[in-house]
């Protein structure tokens, strides 16, 4: 059985309640489209049980398979700089098919970020490391597609696609 | 049976591309991941080769080479290599049909295809881990990434 092998920490991006019994990491790629299937369901979670439950998103970028995710990752990071990871998560997932540097660039304005320094950031090195480290905590965790969650350190296989095989966590 | 840590990894000469021939022996001096699985054009997201494809920076970083190998032949290799952006060898196991994969111990009679399955090679030629995942299920990179670290840790002491 697969286990999270790097512990949520104070760097991670969190949301919900941080005295939760239930921890779930999600590891994703903002250009998978398994992963944006998800995204809603996470939501949907996220304002049933908000209270129950801390929710942390790690980057699992699959370069080669997919153009934009790094590119979108690093946008995330850097709108996270700014205190607007979240926005930017979501806006990502919200435009999915359509990514591209232009597209990012665009949310970030929507989001009425600090372009220089948004700019800035996600191009730095800083940000880079931050992604690649989060690939390969996954990768030494047994993250072997995505997305792939973890509940509480151990890695959740019954999530199948559906909003109930996520709430099915809840109760275990 | 699969082969087992302390067995001599079998010699071959597979072809790489159409016109190349690469040999197990010409790799010794470095570590290799020896990855049998069934068949070229699997799906994408949870394929188990586009992950190792985004994990050889860590894999050399380790000193290890990554060979993949299918029955597939190695004009499928070549479209498959190409289609998946792919920047490590697949050696096409193809005539006589499966020869590599049952000397490992790895090859299904049923399907006509490779288990999937890995193997860690040390600098020596010796197998020093190996795992047979069960049919369908992507193994990750985590049994290989440990494996490489324990093989250099012990080199380190």
């Amino acid at each position: 059985m697969a286990h999270l092998k790097t512990a949520v920490g104070k760097d991670d991006h969190k949301l919900g309640n941080p005295n939760a019994s239930k921890v779930l990491v999600e590891y994703g790629d903002y250009q998978c489209s398994h992963c944006g299937i998800a995204f809603p369901h996470i939501n949907r979670l996220l304002d049933n049980y908000g209270d129950e439950i801390l929710f942390v998103f790690r980057n699992f970028p699959l370069q080669e398979s997919h153009p934009a995710a790094m590119m979108a990752a690093l946008a995330a990071e850097a709108a996270g700089r700014q205190g607007k990871f979240w926005e930017m998560h979501d806006m990502i997932f919200e435009h999915q098919d359509s990514l591209s540097a232009d597209t990012l660039i665009n949310l970030a304005e929507k989001l009425h970020l600090d372009m220089e320094q948004f700019s800035n950031d996600w191009r730095s090195q800083e940000l880079l490391k931050r992604v690649e480290g989060d690939f390969e905590s996954g990768l030494r965790s047994g993250v072997n597609g995505t997305p792939t969650f973890f509940l509480n350190g151990a890695r959740y296989d019954n999530y199948d696609e559906t909003y109930a095989s996520l709430e099915q966590m809840m109760r275990e | 049976m699969i082969l087992a840590p302390n067995t001599p990894a079998p010699d071959f000469e597979l072809n790489s591309t159409p016109d190349q021939r690469l040999k197990l022996s010409d790799l010794k001096g470095k570590k290799v991941i020896l990855s049998f699985y069934p068949a070229d054009w699997s799906p994408v997201c949870s394929d188990q080769l586009a992950l190792y494809n985004e994990t050889l920076n860590i894999f050399r970083e380790a000193g290890a080479e990554l060979l993949g190998i299918s029955v597939d032949s190695k004009w499928s290799h070549l479209a498959f290599s190409q289609d998946r952006k792919f920047h490590f060898p697949l050696l096409a196991d193809f005539e006589p049909k499966g020869a590599v994969a049952k000397q490992y111990g790895v090859y299904n009679d049923k399907t006509g295809e490779a288990h999937r399955a890995l193997f860690v090679i040390d600098e020596d030629g010796v197998i020093q881990w190996s795992y047979q995942s069960p049919d369908g299920i992507n193994p990750g990179a985590d049994g290989i990434l440990d494996a490489l670290e324990q093989l250099n840790n012990r080199k380190n002491k």
